[in-house]
């Protein structure tokens, strides 16, 4: 368990993408079976177990340590774990020893309710510090150290030198404690063979549009779709196994039971999936927000699922019924998706029409003004290409819509980490608005790329002279009518909000230009985002 | 006598009425005595200071000669008498040159410990308990939270880091008294030999120490020679923490942040302040040794004074020990 609560101490305060793949690379390497199997479940959220509530280890803790000690404890610590794991005080004679992960968890698997709170307290008596605190993570369920199952996978590849498509596409026939994927990429065995079908296959990803990109292309070459504001999804009917995957193929069946009891077809679709209603029902798609209540959940109430109609929007074919498909060029596999979304439930299955054009010129025109507020932009795909799993350079192109745009007043700016750590790099900026007649400046959002290395300096520079007040890391800067920084924030949607004073969210906002030309009393206005929320609502 | 009458808790700091002294006092007095050189204890411009030579010595490195009007070398062991009451230094353990005070009249005893830790420490000599009638502690990490771990276990880290990431510079955030000079010593037991690089503000200090037959090793300055390409990578830097969040960092090959302070057992503190390896090395006690050090000099009374007073008297109130926060204003607690 120390090596495993080492990696979690050292994940946690590494911001780098880099740092953590090597830090799991080296755990996954040193550590044995079957423990660097459970400690990739936990990580991935895969691990069952039966989880222990928060108030249960604050019992225990209680049992031996006075109340008011306790208090001053937590108050000082903020986080329960953490307190207990610390102040926990094996009694006298007891030793502590490195329990493997693997046996813990096996213990922990094999424990009935009744006998949890005996076993907790024996295992805290026998683990140190570190150690206990890895563990009350576990069994209070979230280890919340900013790792994804995805960079776990990125980490998995990077150890057996495969790619990391082949994980994914393996992941879901295999559970913890993964030995034969580990000794496959330990070099001692076999790939390992698939036994659920219904896995995940890589998608095939699209490149954006540069300068000068489509300069060369023949417009005759290419297809052009709507792209659409929802999450991509790959959804399989292979071997009477249904499955709903994510982009990064991540299951998420649980929470569209609707979308996959209407899957009646065999094979393998990649589309987005939306809310609202389809083309074929000629009812209207509905918003990113709108999906969202249907996101990361397990289970969806019906209630849910009619508020709330899920259905997938086709834009490719991988297999048609137990057929490999991939190598087909895209009209072909078209045609063959066509066929199959005919067919299917026409409340929960469309086709991702065309949109045809004769010139870039003419597509830029359809893409700057779409038919649709939720469309994002615009696929390209090559007529000819074959569906190839990543992000390779080429057969498919995405052409954004433009960004929303505004003039911000940098308000509060904050250090950031890593090879950031000694700039004020993640900025709070504000709108102006009249709060009891009186032009004030509320924050509407927080951005923390988009600027070049050269702006950044010079942001920098700007907050350090400019402070003039500190709270711990944050440090806010000068900003008044005739005196301030003026940066011009790009982002790609804007939702109402409760969680923000300001009433609005912004998706992906990002730093777009330095607008030292400018006062802050040029700034926009709270009501101009108002009025780009009310715009979309209203179409 | 009664205790309150020896020594009692004054604007100033810490007074003896009939021996006329303060002790670490946090304004300018007549006469001051000093436990030990961090500069919230050891304060310029005093009449007369006593303290061991090796604080002195530090006061002058940081002040200048003009730290005070008079100074008086006390050495550790040694006692000397101010009109009837008996003044003694004994070693505190927690940087070099660090004492305890005792104060004795008509047999009643206070020791005032400053502050102090129990474990080995290559640079400084160790704690000694002096029996007392009032033990006055501090209590920086008093908290039965903070268990602070094997310091070789927290070198080594370093040293792993090191292996891991050897393209990444290793930026070591260390109070410049003290802390600096122990981690360096402490990577020198741990078989690290390679030379040390740090910020301008340890170079006297550090010179010091190895002064005083402080062995550590080959330093070198971290600083830029306009023909150099040198950009540091693989090797460790050591700055007070203060320098992370400066200019001076950006000098580095992709620095890892690294601090090494009690502190930094929690977790949030060490996320908060953007560091990526947290080294938990303090030069002060921790929970567990707090509680043994008053029950192994067993004082009728205890005094607490910077820190997290209200856990530790509490403590004393459980075990039947009388105690109270002296509520001195003045030290820096959070400084490590």
């Amino acid at each position: 368990m120390r090596a495993f609560a080492e990696l979690l101490d050292r994940l946690v305060l590494s911001p780098q993408r880099n740092a953590k793949i090597r830090l799991l690379v080296d755990y996954f390497r040193a550590a044995p079976d079957p423990d660097r199997g459970y400690a990739l479940a936990a990580i991935a959220g895969t691990l069952s177990l039966n989880t222990v509530k928060p108030a249960m280890i604050r019992d225990l803790l209680l049992e031996r340590m006075d109340a008011v000690l306790f208090q001053y404890s937590y108050d000082y610590v903020g986080d329960l774990a953490e307190t207990v794991s610390l102040a926990w005080e094996p009694p006298a004679g007891s030793v502590q020893t490195d329990i493997p992960l693997g046996a813990a968890i096996e213990r922990l698997q094999r424990t009935g309710r009744a006998e949890v709170r005996s076993v907790v307290r024996d295992m805290l008596d026998h683990l140190d510090t570190s150690a206990r605190f890895a563990f009350l993570k576990l069994v209070t369920g979230g280890l919340r150290i900013g790792v994804s199952a995805k960079l776990a996978k990125q980490a998995l590849a990077d150890m057996g030198d495969k790619d990391v498509a082949e994980i994914e596409t393996l992941w879901h026939g295999l559970s913890p404690p993964y030995l034969p994927l580990f000794r496959w990429l330990s070099g001692e065995a076999e790939k390992p063979a698939l036994s659920t079908p219904a896995v995940f296959h890589s998608v095939m990803l699209a490149n954006p549009v540069g300068e000068g990109d489509l300069d060369a292309l023949d417009p005759k070459d290419f297809a052009a779709e709507w792209k659409w504001d929802g999450i991509r999804v790959q959804l399989a009917n292979i071997g009477g196994v249904r499955r709903l995957y994510s982009r990064s193929g991540d299951e998420i069946s649980g929470a569209f039971p609707d979308v996959l009891d209407a899957a009646d077809f065999t094979g393998v679709i990649d589309g987005e999936l939306l809310v609202g209603g389809t083309a074929r029902t000629n009812r209207a798609t509905r918003t990113f927000a709108d999906l969202q209540q249907r996101l990361n959940r397990k289970t969806v109430s019906p209630k849910l699922i009619e508020t709330y109609p899920a259905f997938v929007r086709a834009y490719d074919i991988l297999f048609s019924g137990e057929e490999d498909v991939r190598p087909l060029g895209f009209v072909e596999r078209r045609a063959l998706l066509a066929d199959i979304v005919e067919r299917a439930s026409p409340q929960h299955f469309d086709l991702s029409p065309l949109v045809p054009f004769s010139s870039w010129e003419e597509l830029d025109r359809l893409r700057a003004d779409p038919p649709d507020p939720v469309i994002e932009g615009i696929m390209l795909k090559r007529l000819d290409s074959p569906y190839t799993p990543g992000r390779v350079k080429g057969p498919w192109f995405k052409w954004k819509r433009a960004p929303f745009n505004i003039d911000a007043v940098l308000m509060y700016a904050q250090r950031g980490h890593g090879k950031r750590s000694s700039y004020y790099s993640d900025y709070t900026f504000g709108a102006w608005t009249a709060v009891d007649g009186k032009e004030t400046l509320v924050p509407v959002g927080k951005a923390y790329f988009g600027f070049t290395d050269a702006e950044l300096e010079i942001l920098d520079r700007f907050v350090r002279d400019n402070t003039i007040e500190r709270f711990g890391p944050v440090r806010a800067v000068r900003a008044e009518p005739d005196f301030g920084f003026v940066v011009e924030v790009a982002f790609e949607g804007i939702n109402r909000s409760t969680r923000h004073k300001s009433g609005v969210a912004m998706r992906f906002p990002r730093i777009a230009r330095l607008r030292q030309d400018k006062l802050p009393r040029d700034a926009d206005r709270l009501e101009t985002l108002q009025a780009m929320i009310e715009a979309r609502e209203s179409t | 006598m009664k205790p309150d009458a020896l020594l009692y808790p004054a604007p100033k700091g810490l007074y003896c009425p009939i021996g006329d002294f303060y002790i670490d006092p946090v304004q300018p007095v007549e006469r001051a005595l000093i436990t030990h050189g961090h500069s919230d204890h050891a304060r310029a411009g005093h009449g007369q200071v006593l303290a061991t030579s090796e604080t002195l010595d530090i006061m002058r490195i940081r002040y200048g000669d003009g730290l005070c009007g008079t100074s008086q070398p006390i050495e550790l062991g040694e006692a000397l008498v101010f009109n009837g009451i008996e003044v003694g230094f004994h070693p505190a353990g927690h940087v070099l040159g660090s004492a305890q005070i005792s104060v004795r009249a008509g047999g009643t005893r206070i020791v005032v410990s400053g502050d102090y830790k129990r474990r080995r420490d290559p640079t400084c000599a160790g704690f000694e308990p002096v029996a007392c009638d009032v033990f006055i502690t501090e209590a920086t990490f008093g908290l039965p939270v903070f268990h602070h771990p094997d310091d070789r276990i927290e070198t080594r880290k370093l040293l792993t880091s090191l292996a891991q990431f050897p393209e990444r510079t290793h930026v070591v955030g260390a109070y410049a008294l003290g802390k600096a000079q122990r981690v360096i010593a402490l990577l020198r037991e741990q078989g690290y030999h390679e030379p040390i690089f740090i910020h301008g503000a340890l170079q006297r200090l550090c010179d010091y120490y190895q002064s005083q037959g402080i062995d550590l090793g080959e330093l070198r300055p971290a600083t830029l020679a306009a023909e150099e390409k040198q950009d540091f990578r693989g090797t460790v830097v050591v700055g007070p923490p203060a320098a992370f969040a400066d200019r001076w960092s950006r000098r580095f090959a992709d620095p890892i942040a690294i601090f090494a302070s009690g502190w930094m057992l929690i977790r949030q503190r060490a996320k908060q302040r953007g560091v990526e390896l947290p080294l938990i090395i303090s030069d002060h006690c921790d929970w567990a040794e707090l509680t043994e050090t008053i029950t192994e000099i067993a004082p009728a009374e205890v005094w607490v004074t910077h820190g997290r007073e209200e856990a530790l008297v509490r403590w004393c109130e459980i075990k039947g020990i009388a105690a109270r926060p002296l509520h001195l204003v003045g030290y820096d607690d959070e400084g490590e």
